[in-house]
């Protein structure tokens, strides 16, 4: 039923969605924890960097990377000789999806990590557990369905992602063509309505898909409190 | 031998606590708000002195002028909070080996086997947190906390959020941990019927400050402490030691230093020791003894001092042998029996006044 031309849509969106999530989410995690539990000074200003992406017009982002990540750009420029070029890639694309999604998780996961009483933490320090220890033995584990839940709406969000990444990484078949670029492409075309429609349907289907997956996960890791709620 | 000796300052709160116990039981004594909670949070490590010293034994876990200050993961400190604050997320087992886990095997001294039958939480192993009643909770807590071997048990208000039944439970277990494990406590509260159940010595804080400091009968029998336990609380500690009892009424004769008390039934042998304590309200006073009378306790008492020019009433401080005694009466009732210093009175003590709650074993 899926056409080899699909599939290798559907592949590269899950490829780019996924990668992007992968790599952000240590990130997502440390940022959360600074914001909830941290003061430090110019705080206020680092909110309101990581929530940019949120406010800005996705096409400025997109060529925020150009300018920053293109080959004369002050990060590609660093980042060619390592053999890393990030635009007109996949990995440019997934990038681009990271970055719109980054503040929807951060912001979930902050929230789910301020509702963890920092006594808990205490408590576990008086028991002999060191920083480190407790944020993953108790921090992280009590914020765990924040996590998911930023997890999947930034998954979600790069799935969507659209404008940034046709600005960062144009619209390459195979390689930056990611599910709404191919269904964009479909529609500026005569007769590629079907596909468009279909391509969308797929797109549905793929969101619900992540959703159940999130909530099966939720549920897995505490069917003690799912049982009692 | 734990040494406390710190100040500090947050926002308009200020502290300044100095003291020192050796005792098995030590209690910080005083209203919330006092600075109780901040001082043995500072023991602990989770509050941060300004200046000061903190000495556990031959440990010095910090100390200001020497640059010491240890984390809270290396002081081996077992902490009991008044909410219990078991980790919502495991299993009381999980709970329970938590802290264990973290200590090497040369450092532990309690075996868990033990614990977990001493403080009766068998059954309960399987269960989350949120499954547990609130005494079950403390005990779990107090478990997890001993399982990690500490040195010092801290206990912050353990029963503060327990009904009558449950304080009773947690209050017994506590007795039990004091006579089978050898740890000092230091024991947080503001309910006087506690403290002197438990404490041998009695550190009273208020607004930030040690006002009081001694030995419990000693410290709790101070009228000057009104400000730290409430009005309506303030009273006498003796120390007693049983001297019969009388089964066919189910109550029990205790002697003191100046006399002889009896109350409903204490459970203790002829001979131990224990501290009662006596409210200042439940003491009247006669001139004459008086003859065909329910109340079982007519001390022969001197008075010391009358407390208090104003108001409708009189602290009357006495002394029954060599043993202080505090009554509350009316400013009339004191004018009506022309009250001095010196003078010579009768303290009447109903028996039922004195309840289990006021009994503690020494």
């Amino acid at each position: 039923m899926l056409t080899a031309a699909e599939l290798e849509i559907i592949a590269l969106s899950l490829k780019v969605a996924l990668f992007g999530l992968a790599a952000s989410l240590p990130f997502a995690i440390a940022i959360a924890f600074l914001l909830a539990r941290k003061d430090f000074p110019g705080k206020t200003l680092f909110d309101a960097a990581v929530h940019l992406p949120l406010v800005l017009p996705p096409v400025v982002v997109g060529y925020a990377l150009l300018v920053l990540f293109g080959t004369q750009g002050p990060i590609g420029r660093l980042l060619e000789p390592l053999g890393i070029v990030l635009i007109f890639r996949w990995t440019g694309a997934a990038l681009a999806a990271a970055i719109m999604g980054f503040p929807l998780m951060v912001r979930a996961i902050r929230l789910s990590i301020e509702a963890v009483d920092p006594r808990l933490e205490s408590a576990a320090r008086t028991l002999g557990a060191g920083r480190w220890r407790v944020f993953f033995t108790v921090t992280l584990p009590l914020a765990a369905s924040g996590v998911i839940t930023g997890a999947l709406l930034a998954f979600a969000r790069a799935l969507g992602e659209f404008g940034a990444t046709i600005t960062f990484v144009s619209n390459i078949p195979g390689e930056t063509r990611t599910l709404p670029l191919a269904i964009y492409t479909y529609t500026q075309v005569p007769g590629g309505d079907a596909q468009a429609l279909r391509l969308s349907i797929f797109s549905v289907l793929l969101s619900l898909a992540a959703l159940a997956f999130s909530e099966w996960l939720a549920r897995r890791r505490h069917p003690a409190d799912a049982r009692h709620a | 031998m734990l040494e406390v000796d710190i100040a500090l300052r947050r926002g308009s709160f200020a502290l300044q606590a100095a003291f020192r116990s050796d005792a098995p039981i030590v209690a910080l004594f005083g209203r919330s708000g006092s600075g109780k909670s901040t001082i043995v949070n500072a023991i602990a490590g989770i509050v941060r002195p300004q200046r000061g010293r903190i000495v556990i034994g031959e440990r010095v876990l910090f100390d200001s002028d020497r640059g010491i200050d240890l984390a809270p993961e290396h002081r081996r400190v077992g902490c009991v909070f008044q909410d219990a604050l078991l980790f919502p997320h495991l299993d009381v087992r999980a709970n329970l080996a938590y802290g264990e886990r973290l200590t090497l095997p040369a450092e532990r001294f309690v075996d868990r086997e033990r614990i977990i039958a001493l403080l009766g939480i068998a059954p309960l192993l399987h269960r989350r947190p949120a499954n547990l009643s609130g005494g079950e909770k403390q005990r779990v807590a107090i478990g997890r906390a001993l399982l990690a071997s500490p040195r010092i048990l801290l206990l912050d208000e353990p029963l503060a959020s327990l009904d009558g039944a449950r304080k009773a439970e947690i209050l017994a277990y506590i007795e039990l941990l004091r006579d089978e494990i050898n740890l000092p406590i230091v024991y947080v509260s503001h309910a006087i019927e506690e403290v002197t159940r438990l404490a041998d010595r009695v550190v009273v804080v208020a607004e930030g400050r040690v006002v009081a400091e001694g030995d419990t009968a000693d410290v709790l029998s101070r009228p000057e402490l009104n400000a730290a336990s409430g009005r309506s609380e303030e009273g006498a500690v003796i120390d007693a030691r049983v001297a019969s009892h009388d089964p066919r009424f189910e109550l029990t004769t205790l002697a003191f230093a100046g006399g002889e008390l009896v109350v409903p039934n204490v459970d203790a042998l002829p001979g131990e020791q224990v501290r009662v304590r006596i409210r200042a309200r439940d003491v009247s006073l006669a001139l004459e003894r008086p003859s065909r009378l329910s109340i079982q306790n007519v001390l022969e008492a001197s008075v010391v001092s009358l407390g208090g020019e104003y108001g409708a009433i009189v602290d009357v401080e006495l002394r029954v042998g060599a043993t202080p005694l505090a009554a509350r009466i009316t400013r009339k009732a004191a004018c009506d029996l022309g009250l001095v210093p010196g003078q010579r009175v009768h303290a009447l003590v109903k028996a039922v006044s004195i309840d289990r709650r006021s009994v503690g074993f020494a």
